[in-house]
């Protein structure tokens, strides 16, 4: 993992500062099928390459953050504030 | 060749050049039973397909070479002490295997039974401990609770006073120990090959084909392989490998650490685990103290880990015993994990009838090598799961019989 990642609110912050919950996924619906909750909670993509996930800048501003980043060379290509774009 | 003292005088009187352990032929055209992963779980499955059950027509496929993976990479540890009832069978086989395996393989892989040391720093933590060596002595597997003058015979130099983490006591499991990793697979691989196994590395699995529902062949980076049966086995690699079939599975894929120290006089004659932090330490016989401790937490398939989590380890570590501050670090490595939900492994069917899956072995499959190796091989031979192993199913999420040895939940970063 790289050793800094760019907090949008914060800059450039050293990696221990952030706790890094997973995979960023579309909640599904309240009354969505079981198979469709159960494939929600238990199993991922986990790709070699690009992958989105929720870190959480623990350690500084407190803000829930999308980290786009590479699993097999550790470069952050991108961090926003998970809130943006929802309603 | 068998291997004896009597071979090893004879060789060395004559002084003729050891022959290769195994073979590394060209791979045929099709193959009985195709084993994707050269690692400890792919060479024990194709032993014991042949020893066990007398299928020899067998690839394994590795896209490196023999024992790059996690085989070559752990920290050596075995032990059967575990809780739960899906588990404790399943590593109490593997340990009896562990007993007899030098002399079943004609290998010597160092089976060291130098026992196995958790410190309580609790009564919490006395009282799961308690409940933990209870359940194994039901399961019939070795457990005592040793007070905290029992510890301090055993381990001297432990920080018995430690202010925040005083030591009260541990649980030992005697029969627990290391054994070296190189030669498990090397043995497995040597014992495979004699009996017609086909062990071919440098040989990248980049597709599976199917027709009618069937597996049919697997795409090489050495050509086109048909198989009449396909078993997977590729630990940290498997969601890659289960996606060429369409499966996604329950299994985030995180880097863990492992550290080795300059080469010390005799020290530490067990293994020991810190039981307020993840640390745990043993010495090799070359000398070199052999540590690791969690994780590094995030998603990662590059086998290398961080600085911070260095110095977190060497601090638990210098937290059990003071007397480690003075060591140096040779080496740190990391190898990558097929973190489960549930921290247990999978060794079951899949959708397609003739693929077969091993994977979720977390940071401790080492310890189950052989024991995975004669189940995987009891499924695909039989397609029926081996008596200890049916508990590892794949879906076992979706039914909601999970087998979560730490109760952390669908978390894998925290198994
Ligand atoms: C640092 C560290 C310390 C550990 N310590 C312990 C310990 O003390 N005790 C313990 O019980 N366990 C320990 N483990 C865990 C243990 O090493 C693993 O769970 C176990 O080795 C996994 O099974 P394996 O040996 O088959 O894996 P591997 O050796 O990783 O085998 C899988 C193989 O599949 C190959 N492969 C992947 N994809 C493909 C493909 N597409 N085509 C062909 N081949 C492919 C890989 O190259 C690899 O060689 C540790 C692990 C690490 C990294
Ligand atoms: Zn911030």
């Amino acid at each position: 993992m790289a050793s800094l990642i760019p907090c949008p609110h914060c800059g450039p912050r050293p990696k221990e500062e952030f706790t890094v919950r997973g995979a960023v996924l579309p909640r599904p619906a309240a009354d969505a099928p079981v198979e469709e909750w159960q494939a929600h909670v238990y199993l991922r993509e986990n790709p070699r390459g690009d992958y989105a996930e929720h870190w959480h800048h623990s350690g500084g501003c407190r803000r829930w953050l999308v980290v786009k980043r590479n699993t097999a060379t550790h470069a952050v290509h991108s961090v926003t504030d998970a809130a943006e774009g929802r309603p | 060749m068998r291997y004896s003292a009597l071979s090893v005088l004879l060789n060395g009187l004559t002084g003729k050049a050891p022959a290769p352990a195994w073979r590394s032929p060209e791979p045929k055209a099709e193959y009985d039973v195709v084993i994707v992963g050269g690692g400890g779980h792919g060479l024990a499955t194709a032993y014991y397909l042949a020893r066990e059950f007398g299928i020899t027509n067998v690839a394994v496929l590795e896209k490196g070479y023999v024992g790059s993976g996690n085989i070559g990479r752990n920290t050596t540890i075995i032990r059967s002490n575990y809780l739960l009832p899906g588990n404790n069978p399943f590593y109490e086989l593997s340990m009896k295997l562990w007993e007899g395996l030098e002399q079943d393989f004609n290998f010597n892989a160092m089976v060291s039974q130098r026992g196995v040391v958790n410190l309580i720093h609790s009564d919490a933590q006395r009282d799961a401990y308690r409940r933990r060596g209870n359940a194994m002595r039901l399961h019939g597997v070795d457990a005592e609770i040793l007070d905290r003058d029992q510890v301090r015979r055993i381990l001297p130099f432990l920080d018995f006073d430690n202010a925040r983490f005083p030591i009260k006591g541990a649980i030992r499991q005697r029969r627990g120990g290391t054994v070296r990793h190189d030669a498990v697979a090397w043995g497995y691989a040597r014992g495979a090959s004699a009996r017609g196994v086909d062990i071919i590395p440098h040989c990248e699995v980049t597709a599976i084909r199917q027709d009618h529902g069937r597996v049919t062949e697997v795409e090489t980076s050495r050509g086109t392989i048909r198989c009449k049966r396909l078993a997977l086995a590729t630990a940290g690699h498997s969601g890659i490998t289960a996606a060429m079939a369409g499966i996604t599975l329950p299994i985030e894929t995180h880097a863990l650490q492992a550290y080795v120290s300059e080469g010390l006089k005799p020290f530490i004659d067990t293994v020991v685990t810190f039981g307020a932090g993840h640390f745990y330490l043993s010495q090799s016989d070359k000398g070199g103290l052999v540590f690791g401790g969690d994780i590094e937490g995030y998603n990662s398939y590059a086998q290398r880990g961080n600085l911070a989590n260095i110095e977190h380890v060497a601090e638990a570590g210098v937290a059990m015993i003071p007397a480690l501050s003075r060591v140096r670090v040779l080496r740190a490595w990391a190898g990558v994990m097929d973190m489960s939900m549930d921290g247990s492994p999978i060794i079951d069917k899949t959708h397609l009838p003739n693929l077969y899956l091993n994977a979720g072995w977390c940071y401790g499959g080492f310890k189950a090598t052989p024991a995975s190796g004669l189940c995987f091989a009891h499924l695909i031979a039989k397609d029926a799961p081996h008596e200890v192993a049916r508990a590892f199913r794949l879906d076992r999420f979706a039914r909601g019989h999970l087998i979560d040895e730490k109760g952390q939940g669908a978390q894998p970063n925290l198994h």
